[in-house]
């Protein structure tokens, strides 16, 4: 079970409306390599996970990345609060106010729909955790983007907090790899040793 | 905006970061004694920061805090909202 807790893992603080940068952060809301996209993929592969490293790495990371979503979340909501409407048209948001007005729905920059078709749970250990290691590693690339996209302070701070977050998840996820192949190789005896003598 | 607030809010925030992170080193890294103890310390930290915040701010949860009269959950700042959080931005890491 999960219980909230109320307040954000980080602070976000956004003064000025910028409903431009909000059409390009929501895609880590509802992206392809988002957070939602992140702690679904997790949560979902930790019933399969193999060595207790593991299974908490999952565990914990997919806890963390609903803390991320709800992050992302305040920078869409505080980027778009108070935006007018000639401030939405003139950021091209104006389709997406016509179907969610200032609400936060989970869909890429690019308005497609959250899909589950954005991840994997494979049923296998290795397979899975290398999936893992590549989802961080385009996390980390897409907020480096939104980085470049960005020019105020209150948006870059946490998006540098949520990149760094990508770096070591990547990290960690590593060394659970290591961990589950080194148990995958070894060798494990299912028959009862013979008696002495008997060998 | 309540100063002594967010000050709280800001020392707690940084404690249940350095628990997150422990948490999360320490789950490939079970035998790290030296990281076990600072994790079980900064969750002791934590809980004492924390029981701080609830007796002046409030409740942090719906599960493990009490509430004065009426029902304090309810209450405004949300986590979203602006006046909710501090501001980091600027600030030395």
């Amino acid at each position: 079970m999960w219980i909230y807790e109320k307040k954000l893992e980080y602070p976000v603080k956004i003064k000025t409306p910028n409903p431009k940068m909000a059409k390009v952060v929501i895609t880590q809301y509802g992206g392809p390599d988002g957070e939602l996209a992140a702690s679904l993929r997790y949560l979902s592969q930790r019933f399969s996970m193999v060595t207790p490293e593991a299974r908490a790495t999952l565990n914990d990371i997919g806890t963390e990345e609903l803390a991320h979503l709800e992050m992302i979340g305040t920078m869409v909501y505080q980027l778009v609060k108070g935006a007018s409407i000639d401030e939405i048209k003139a950021a091209g948001l104006d389709p997406y106010y016509a179907d969610h007005d200032r609400g936060v729905y989970p869909i890429s920059a690019a308005g497609n729909p959250f899909t589950a078709a954005y991840i994997q749970s494979k049923g296998n250990p290795i397979v899975d955790l290398y999936e893992n290691m590549a989802a961080e590693q385009k996390a980390r690339a897409t907020y480096e983007w939104l980085l470049n996209l960005a020019d105020d302070p209150d948006v870059i701070d946490p998006l540098k907090f949520l990149r760094e977050r990508e770096v070591v998840h990547f990290q960690r996820f590593g060394e659970a790899l290591r961990i589950v192949q080194d148990y995958l190789d070894s060798r494990r005896q299912f028959t009862m040793p013979k008696p002495k003598g008997m060998e | 905006m309540d100063s002594n607030r967010e000050e709280l809010l800001k020392q707690l925030s940084a404690l249940d970061f350095t628990v997150i992170e422990l948490n999360l080193y320490l789950n490939t890294h079970p035998r790290d004694r030296n990281a076990l103890m600072k994790y079980n310390t900064a969750v002791e930290q934590s809980k004492m920061l924390r029981m701080e915040y609830e007796r002046r701010y409030g409740p942090l949860t719906a599960y493990y805090s009490t509430s004065s009269y009426p029902w304090q959950w309810i209450c405004n700042p949300w986590p979203w909202h602006y006046s909710f959080n501090f501001r980091l931005a600027g600030e030395e890491c």
